[in-house]
C-alpha cells in the first residue's frame, strides 16, 4: 500500500492566472483529497461600502472582479435601485442585457483560452484570445473601457448606443461567430481534446445539487439552473431565453455548455439590437437609500451572485454582501478532485472556471 | 547590451488584483498585442524570470508569497508592478485587510498605473524595465560579487572561496 504524499497546488502555478493554494493527498498517481485553502486575494472591500457614498460604490463593486465586473455593477445598482423604488427605463435594462452579454462572451472566450493553456493546446490559447478582442474592441467603442467599464449607474446607464455603433456591433458579432464556429469545431471534435477531456472529473446531478454547484458547472451536470429565466429587470423575458443543459458532467460536458452559452450570448445581443426600445437611459436619483433591506440576483458567466443591501437613510449603507458562484462551486471542486489523476487536476480546476477574486472579495 | 534585454522572460503573479490587470497582462501576450515578438516569454517558473510583473496589492496572506517568488527569482532581475492597486493599492486602499501597494512587500522598479492598466501600458512599462535590467547587469558585471551576495559568509573580500 503506497504512503500519502501530499504535493502542493498554488498558489502561484503556470496554469492559474490568480492565487488559490490546494493540498493534494495523493496515493501513487491519484489523488486521495483535496483541501483547499483561500484568502490570498481578500481585501474586505464589502466594508467599504460605509466609507463610499451609495454612488461611489459602483465603482468599487465593479473592481469586485475584472472579468465579471459589468454583472458585479449591474447587482450592485439592481439591489440599490430596488432598496429606493427606482423604475429603470426599459432602454437603459436592454442596454444593460446587452453588455452583460457581452461579458459573458468576453468571460467564456477567455476562458476557453485558459483551458486550452492549460491542456498545453497552445494555439487553440491564441485563436480563443484573438476572437475575445473583437469583443473588447466593442465594449471600448460602447463603453470607453475595455475589462472595467463603470457604465452602469444607480437610475441608468452612463451611455447609449448610437445607430452607427448598432451596425458596426451586429457586422462585427456576425464575423465574430463565424470565427468561433470554426474554433468550436477544434474544441468539440479534436481528438487530443477528448481524451483530455471526455470522462474526466465527473460531477453526478446529484452531487451537483447536494454541494450547491452554480452556473455552467451545475447545467453540464443536466441542473436548468439559471437566473437568466427567472429575471424580470433585463430583457431576458422578451428574448425567450432557455438555459442550456449537458448531461455527461464530465469536463467535456462543461466546455460544450460554455461554447453553446457564447453562441446563446450572441444570439440575445443580436436580438436586444434588433428589439432596443427608444426612450431615456437614465432616470434621476434624488435622496438617499431608505432604511430597510433588499436582496437581488445576478447570473454571472461563472453562475448566479446574490446580493444584499442594507440602508440606513444616510448616504452610506449599513452593509452589502455578495455571494458568488465560484464559492458555490469550491465544494463540488473538491469532490470531483477526488480519485482523479495528478495531471489531470489543472484541466478539473479550471473547467470549474475558478474566479477567486469574486470568491474572495 | 545584456542578453537578458534581448528575449526576457517574465512571471505573473496576481496579488490581490480584482483580475482586470491580470486579464490585460495575458491579452498582451496573444496575438493583437503579441509580446513574444520580442522574445518576451510568459513563464510560471521564478528562477528562469528576469521581469516580474506584479498586480494588486499586498495582504497578510500573499505578502510571503510574493517576497518568496522575488527571492527565488536570479539576479539581475526587474519589478514591474501593473495597475493603480499595486502601485498604491488603489480603490482597495482603505480596505481593513490591505497593506497598500506592492512597494510594501518587494522593491519595485516601474510603476504602470491605469485601472485596469492597459496592454499598451504595460508593454511601456516593460519596455521601461528592460533598460534598468540591462543597467543592472552591467553593475553586477562590473562588481567582484558576481552571483554571490556581500553577506554570504563563504565571500571573502568580495571574492568566493
Amino acid at each position: 500500500m503506497a504512503e500519502i504524499t501530499t504535493v502542493p497546488f498554488g498558489p502561484q502555478h503556470p496554469v492559474l492566472p490568480e492565487p488559490v493554494h490546494l493540498d493534494l493527498e495523493l496515493k501513487d498517481e491519484k489523488v486521495v483529497r483535496a483541501i483547499p485553502s483561500i484568502g490570498y486575494v481578500h481585501r474586505g472591500l464589502e466594508k467599504l461600502v460605509e466609507k463610499r457614498d451609495f454612488k461611489q460604490f459602483t465603482f468599487v463593486a465593479e473592481r469586485v472582479c475584472g472579468i465579471c465586473s459589468f454583472g458585479h455593477g449591474w447587482g450592485y445598482v439592481k439591489a440599490v435601485e430596488g432598496l429606493m423604488g427606482i423604475e429603470v427605463p426599459r432602454r437603459a435594462s436592454y442596454l444593460r442585457t446587452l453588455w452583460h452579454e457581452l461579458s459573458r462572451v468576453h468571460s467564456h472566450l477567455l476562458w476557453l483560452g485558459l483551458a486550452a493553456d492549460a491542456m498545453g493546446f497552445e494555439s487553440l490559447f491564441m485563436t480563443a484570445w484573438r476572437l475575445r478582442e473583437t469583443v473588447l474592441d466593442l465594449f471600448e467603442e460602447t463603453t470607453g473601457g475595455r475589462v472595467i467599464f463603470s457604465v452602469c449607474k444607480v437610475g441608468g446607464v452612463r451611455r447609449d448606443l448610437t445607430g452607427a455603433m448598432r451596425t458596426e456591433m451586429e457586422e462585427k458579432l456576425k464575423g465574430m461567430r463565424k470565427e468561433f464556429r470554426a474554433m468550436s469545431d477544434v474544441f468539440l471534435h479534436d481528438g487530443t481534446i477528448q481524451s483530455r477531456l471526455a470522462g474526466i472529473g465527473v460531477l453526478s446531478l446529484q452531487d451537483a445539487r447536494d454541494f450547491g454547484c452554480l452556473g455552467p458547472m451545475a447545467r453540464a451536470s443536466g441542473l436548468p439552473l439559471d437566473y437568466r429565466c427567472a429575471d424580470d429587470e433585463g430583457a431576458y423575458k422578451d428574448l425567450h431565453f432557455r438555459p442550456v443543459t449537458e448531461q455527461a458532467g464530465d469536463c467535456l460536458a462543461r466546455v460544450k455548455v460554455r461554447l453553446e452559452e457564447i453562441e446563446q450570448s450572441v444570439g440575445l445581443i443580436l436580438g436586444c439590437l434588433e428589439n432596443l426600445p427608444d426612450g431615456p437611459v437614465e432616470v434621476p436619483v434624488k435622496g438617499f437609500p431608505p432604511a430597510g433591506e433588499y436582496f437581488t440576483r445576478v447570473e454571472q458567466p461563472r453562475g448566479e451572485a446574490v446580493y444584499y443591501v442594507k440602508g440606513n437613510g444616510t448616504r452610506n449603507l449599513e452593509r452589502f454582501r455578495l455571494r458568488t458562484p465560484t464559492n458555490g462551486n469550491l465544494p463540488g471542486l473538491v469532490k470531483i478532485l477526488q480519485g482523479c489523476d495528478l495531471a489531470d487536476v489543472p484541466n478539473i480546476i479550471l473547467t470549474i472556471d475558478p474566479c477567486i477574486s469574486c470568491c474572495e472579495r | 547590451m545584456a542578453f537578458e534585454t534581448k528575449s526576457p522572460w517574465l512571471i505573473h503573479y496576481d496579488g490581490s488584483s480584482c483580475n482586470g490587470c491580470d486579464i490585460e497582462v495575458l491579452a498582451c501576450l496573444t496575438p493583437l498585442f503579441d509580446v513574444e515578438r520580442f522574445g518576451i516569454v510568459n513563464t510560471g517558473n521564478p528562477k528562469q524570470a528576469d521581469i516580474f510583473l506584479v498586480t494588486g496589492g499586498v495582504n497578510a496572506q500573499n505578502l510571503p508569497v510574493v517576497r518568496q517568488i522575488y527571492d527565488e527569482m536570479a539576479e539581475p532581475k526587474v519589478v514591474v508592478a501593473v495597475g493603480t492597486c499595486a502601485c498604491s493599492g488603489g480603490v482597495f486602499r482603505e480596505c481593513y485587510n490591505m497593506m497598500g501597494g506592492m512597494d510594501k512587500a518587494i522593491p519595485v522598479d516601474v510603476f504602470v498605473p491605469g485601472c485596469a492598466a492597459r496592454p499598451e501600458a504595460i508593454i511601456d512599462g516593460v519596455v521601461k524595465g528592460l533598460a534598468l535590467l540591462d543597467e543592472k547587469h552591467r553593475n553586477l558585471k562590473a562588481s567582484k560579487t558576481y552571483g554571490v551576495s556581500e553577506d554570504d559568509p563563504r565571500t571573502i573580500g568580495g571574492v568566493r572561496e
